[in-house]
């Protein structure tokens, strides 16, 4: 009992992490409906610039992930500026393609100016600590984790709940015609989606460093794909199914890397995609039902 | 208040309005009626700047709105009820007004028009925290020309607005419309249910295969054999 208590408080961490870059998965799908495969590199490159704001200019980790999602929500509107608009109206496919090729162009210039290799998320910047707590190890990085992603959850729900401009991000992902009828500017209402997307997904990356202690230029492919299956899992479009979708799959990867084997660890999450895709597509929290006309 | 001059209007190769003319004058109800498909949604969006003209003008209190983005159209003072009322179903319907008011700044006069729109339907008070999408169909109507009304429209177009509804609230809601006319908002009203139409009309248009073929004061179109032949079949 003690040891799944342990493993569970383990997961947590990791869940949130998944939970963040799942939200601008989502967020970005549920406005445009495009799987940005971009979003786990923007969060690899988040990671870098708080490394480089930690090593370079000397802040604290704090700054350096505000830094880093304030680097990231302007990359976010490029993109999609740049990338995504000119094809807004052309077929879903070609914008699929065109977010692979997004993704690959983050990857490989961020090799070509930085070199393949790793970089060792300086301690200085977080001591690793270990508390006692009840009988169970808590580590201090986990608390950090957990605490900065669930704060930024209730910000992002907050912004979306109560705010104009969420007001606007929720009546566009509706029904945009409908929301353009208003005097919402659609293009505007996109732009913001992105900008806050990749401000999650960049911290998300600054605690990737801070959890595993190295980055690199494709650290975000993997924990893109996972989050990406964590909101699928939620139910695509659907923002607290990503945050539900990220904590179960964290969970579920620490559980078996715990008790079963570390090297099933990757398998499980897309043992969920496969299975949510035959048994659920919409997702938990999707509905089948088209809503009353 | 609003001229449409010649205006051409196509969805890829299909040409959907050729060479249509309208005119609403300052403070007059006037209605655009027409079978299924004859362009009638294709002029408002064509209005609303959703759709752009290739060829002609569109004429707003004496400026050029053809080229004008349609956020900024809602800025100048038209709004439009879309055709199937389109209120955000997973919003409150306070969040469907607010989003109706989203051009505004003045709080507090925001405020006063939500209350103003509450005291006309009554309804829509009592189910304010409700999600649009439960409403029934006439309560989502309503909520569709509440949330028009608060963007305080001078023109507003309104598309289909009794489609789907019993005669007992088309009746309803057609004395809404008068209402909010006579309080001093013009309206081009697009209706298939013509009798209703003409009937608190000041002035009519009749749209075939994207073009106008009938047009005059409602008392004229009710009385014109065409009229009666194609459209007031009831
Ligand atoms: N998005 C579109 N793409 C292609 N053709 C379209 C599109 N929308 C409308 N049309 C065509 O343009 C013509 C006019 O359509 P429109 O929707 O304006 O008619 P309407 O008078 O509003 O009809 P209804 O009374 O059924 O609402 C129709 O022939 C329709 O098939
Ligand atoms: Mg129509």
């Amino acid at each position: 009992m003690q040891e799944l208590i342990q493993q569970l408080v383990n997961g947590l961490s990791l869940g949130a992490i998944y939970a963040l870059i799942a939200l601008g998965y989502t967020m970005v799908y549920g406005i445009i409906k495009l799987i940005n495969f971009a979003h786990g590199d923007v969060m690899m490159v988040g990671a870098f610039v708080g490394f480089f704001s930690i090593t370079l200019l000397g802040t604290n980790i704090a700054v350096a992930m505000l830094i880093a999602m304030a680097v990231c929500a302007l990359l976010g509107v490029i993109i999609e500026k740049v990338a995504y608009r000119p094809l807004r109206n052309s077929t879903r496919i070609a914008s699929l393609i065109t977010a692979i090729g997004v993704s690959l162009l983050l990857e490989y210039l961020t090799i070509f100016l930085l070199g393949p290799n790793q970089k060792i998320f300086p301690d200085t910047a977080f001591t690793v600590k270990a508390y006692d707590i009840a009988g169970l190890s808590i580590l201090n990085k986990d608390v950090f984790v957990f605490v900065s992603a669930v704060g930024l959850m209730l910000v992002l729900q907050y912004i979306i709940k109560y705010t104009k401009t969420g007001k606007a991000m929720r009546a566009v992902s509706l029904d945009n015609e409908a929301a353009i009828l208003m005097g919402i500017s659609v293009d505007k209402t996109i732009s913001t989606t992105f900008a806050i997307g990749s401000a999650l997904a960049a911290a998300a990356g600054v605690m990737v460093g801070v959890y595993y202690g190295a980055i690199n230029p494709l650290m975000g492919i993997i924990p893109g794909l996972k989050a990406f299956v964590a909101a699928v899992l939620g139910g695509i479009g659907i923002i607290p199914g990503a945050m539900v979708g990220g904590f179960v799959i964290g969970l579920l990867e620490t559980l078996v890397s715990g008790y079963g084997n570390s090297l099933y660890r990757d398998a499980v999450s897309f043992g969920v995609l496969i299975l949510i895709l035959l048994v659920k597509p919409t997702g938990l929290f999707g509905k089948d039902t088209g809503e009353k006309v | 208040m609003l001229q449409i001059k010649d205006i051409d209007v196509y969805y890829g190769s299909i040409h959907a309005l050729k060479k249509l003319y309208l005119e609403v004058e300052q403070g007059s109800i006037v209605t655009l009626i027409g079978a299924n498909g004859a362009g009638k949604t294709t002029t408002l969006n064509t209005i609303s700047g959703i759709l752009r003209p290739r060829n002609g003008t569109i004429m707003y209190k004496g400026t050029d709105i053809t080229k004008v983005a349609p956020e900024k159209i809602v800025g100048l003072g038209i709004s439009q009820v879309a055709e199937g009322r389109r209120v955000f179903s997973t919003m409150t319907v306070v969040e469907n007004l607010e989003m109706g008011g989203y051009l505004r700044r003045d709080k507090k006069a925001i405020q006063t028009d939500m209350e103003m729109v509450y005291s006309r339907f009554p309804r829509l008070q009592e189910r304010r925290k409700q999600l649009a999408g439960t409403l029934s169909g006439g309560e989502q109507q309503m909520l569709a020309i509440g949330r028009a009304l608060m963007a305080q429209p001078e023109l507003m177009l309104m598309d289909e607005p009794s489609m789907g509804l019993a005669p007992l609230l088309v009746k309803e809601i057609f004395s809404i419309i008068k209402d909010i006319n006579e309080r001093g908002t013009t309206i081009l009203l697009v209706e298939q249910n013509a009798n209703m139409a003409l009937s608190i009309a000041h002035k009519a248009f009749v749209i075939e295969t994207g073009e106008i073929v009938l047009q005059g004061t409602a008392e004229q179109l009710l009385k014109s054999e065409d009229v009666k032949k194609a459209y007031l079949r009831c």
